[in-house]
């Protein structure tokens, strides 16, 4: 081996070891969630909901941006998690945090169950897929509507979060902090998996599989395993989603959610879990101003995400966040 | 005994009906998708804008039904083409996730723009005269419109394969599906090829798309992305670029799906999802494609 190849090498490995090491910067985004909650009382509801999203959108940065898996059903497990906790609170066990693990339980359940018949196939099947899965939730929780409430839904409630804290569903304190809590550590989670030798490997079975096949890598067990990990996490999520409300509609399995995150992802940058937090916000927030200001009738949203979305795919491949990696690299460059 | 036979000649009849306008729209999808790995979401809102031609040439108008379906074909060609020209092709051979996201946004902007253009409100068509009422078949009595259905789409059947069995440009296709490169070592111009095949695939949709208003119960802006999942299904169970595969999937769906809604009118819906789950599961590429 020649010394420049060492360098580069050890540049490489010294860069890999340090990936997992917190930055000041990842900071920010808690410093602003926190800050909104003071400043922005009134919005309480809205960030609430994209502290949520960003957690389902997290989940599916995991199969999606780290396993290569593209999943237009990921609303399925955020589904299956909100009704088990919403069932359960319905029925009686009114207490939220345990019900929410259920909710983790059962929705990583489906993901193993399904992960071990879905990810036998790949590309347009595999997408096909997680599409008719999500499809025939969706359809089953709409005939058992005495069961699941329907579109009209169920009211329901849960005890105060540890006994101390109500949930709160009008100013929307108690539930901000819940949510915020459960974000932060979903986030933990997920960042722990993918700077762990597993979701180094998923990056390389992302990126070249058959080689992964090459050097023994379980590449099956693999993605299952991630599959399931990003299946309990989108239930969690759903199950916060219903909570912070206290009321449950089939909403929760329609089609337009996982569209939807997956776009959120999608516009934020794939494979960097922080490219879930621009998505979500900027997707949320751009929804809310063109429905407040323009109105929904004809639908000027529709036409903004539509257009936001053409030019992504065309001028910013890597999503929002990708767009500032030529600078950075730029940046890096000039200053080593 | 004569209750059995009516209830099947009703399935039959309405679920072939069914079948055809799957196959009408969903065959030009197969094909792009089969031809170039190109997913596109967007199919459907090319049979959409084909629906709403017809319905504003035959309503305020006053065109005749059949010729509205003609100039719908060709209008919604010649924007099939030009879409392929300008947009299309600067994400072919990108990332599926791309072509998704891509043709999703386009679908977007398809239903914001139908809504601008002619309003939110459910579109209907008034059949002319000749497609109304009944036919009598000695034992039982089906609509006009149904057999004229099966009619018309067994017409088109007959023409696609016999263009893709018989004709130059349908060994270029065969070619070009089976192995790209070497068609392309072969001096077929697979580019031009692609833009022929997607303007005909769209002109198809729209077709099915102003054939169809009916059975598919009006037109709404949001049909684009209803009857989405539909049609990818139908090309997936079929097997991508391969035409028989996607008749045969029509077929099987369209009265599978027409049976579940008929015997269970409140959770029929799910059959049809039912079934492509285990078909792709029994056959990952598709009843007829190939591995």
């Amino acid at each position: 081996m020649t010394a420049a190849t060492a360098r580069t090498n050890g540049g490489a490995a010294a860069a890999l070891l340090r990936a997992h090491r917190f930055r000041a910067i990842e900071l920010l985004p808690w410093a602003i969630a926190i800050a909104v909650y003071f400043l922005f009382p009134g919005y309480r509801l809205l960030a609430t909901q994209i502290l949520v999203l960003i957690l389902f959108a997290i989940s599916l940065d995991l199969i999606v941006g780290y396993a290569g898996i593209v999943s237009l059903g990921h609303a399925a497990f955020f589904g299956t998690g909100a009704y088990t906790a919403a069932l359960l609170a319905d029925a009686g066990w009114q207490e939220p945090i345990s019900a929410l693990a259920l909710g983790a339980v059962t929705a990583g359940l489906l993901g193993w169950v399904s992960g071990w018949i879905i990810l036998r196939t790949r590309e347009l099947t595999l997408l096909m897929l997680t599409m008719a899965l999500g499809i025939i939730l969706y359809e089953l929780a709409k005939d058992l509507d005495d069961i699941t409430g329907g579109f009209d839904g169920i009211n329901f409630e849960n005890s105060a979060i540890l006994g101390l804290f109500p949930f709160d569903v009008l100013y929307y304190t108690t539930n901000y902090w819940y949510a915020f809590a459960f974000l932060v550590l979903g986030f933990l989670v997920a960042r722990t998996v993918v700077h762990a030798p597993f979701g180094r490997s998923l990056v390389g079975i992302r990126e070249n599989v058959r080689r992964m096949h090459a050097i023994g890598t379980p590449v099956q067990q693999r993605m299952r395993h991630v599959y399931v990990i990003a299946a309990a996490i989108a239930g969690v999520a759903g199950a916060i989603w219903v909570q912070v409300q206290g009321n449950i509609t089939i909403g929760v399995y329609e089609f337009e959610m996982s569209g939807n995150i997956l776009i959120m992802l999608i516009l934020g940058g794939t494979g960097r879990l922080y490219g879930a937090f621009i998505g979500v916000t900027v997707f949320t927030i751009l929804e809310n101003l063109t429905e407040t200001v323009l109105g929904t009738d004809p639908p000027y949203w529709e036409l903004v995400v539509g257009v936001a979305l053409v030019v992504t795919v065309l001028f910013a491949p890597r999503g929002l966040l990708g767009v500032f990696d030529p600078l950075i690299r730029r940046f890096r460059e000039r200053s080593a | 005994m004569a209750a059995a036979l009516d209830i099947a000649t009703t399935i039959l009849v309405f679920g072939l009906a069914y079948a055809m306008l799957l196959f009408i729209i969903s065959v030009g999808l197969s094909i792009t998708m089969g031809l170039m790995g190109f997913v596109n979401l967007a199919h459907g809102a090319f049979a959409m804008v084909g629906g709403y031609i017809t319905v504003k040439l035959v309503t305020p108008m006053g065109v005749p039904y059949l010729l509205a379906l003609v100039i719908a074909f060709f209008l919604v060609a010649a924007l099939g083409a030009v879409m392929d020209r300008l947009l299309y092709r600067h994400v072919y051979g990108r990332p599926e996730l791309d072509q998704v996201l891509f043709t999703i946004g386009i679908v977007f902007v398809s239903v914001a723009g139908v809504s601008f253009v002619w309003g939110p409100d459910p579109q209907n068509i008034l059949l002319p005269e000749m497609l109304l009422g009944d036919i009598d078949l000695g034992f039982k009595s089906i609509p006009v419109y149904r057999a004229f259905m099966i009619v018309a789409g067994g017409a088109i059947v007959a023409a696609l394969f016999f263009g893709l069995e018989r004709t130059k440009i349908g060994a270029q296709v065969r070619a070009a599906v089976d192995n790209r490169r070497m068609a392309e070592s072969c001096g077929i111009p697979t580019g031009r090829l692609f833009t022929i095949i997607f303007a005909l695939g769209s002109g198809m949709a729209a077709l099915g798309g102003g054939l169809g208003i009916q059975i598919l119960g009006g037109l709404k802006p949001v049909f684009a992305f209803e009857y989405l999942v539909i049609f990818l299904i139908v090309v997936a169970v079929g097997g991508l670029g391969n035409i028989r595969g996607t008749f045969v999937a029509a077929l099987l769906l369209g009265i599978i799906d027409f049976a579940g809604k008929y015997f269970l009118p409140e959770g029929g819906g799910f059959f049809i999802y039912g079934v492509t789950f285990i078909v792709l599961l029994w056959r990952p590429h598709g009843l007829l494609g190939k591995a």
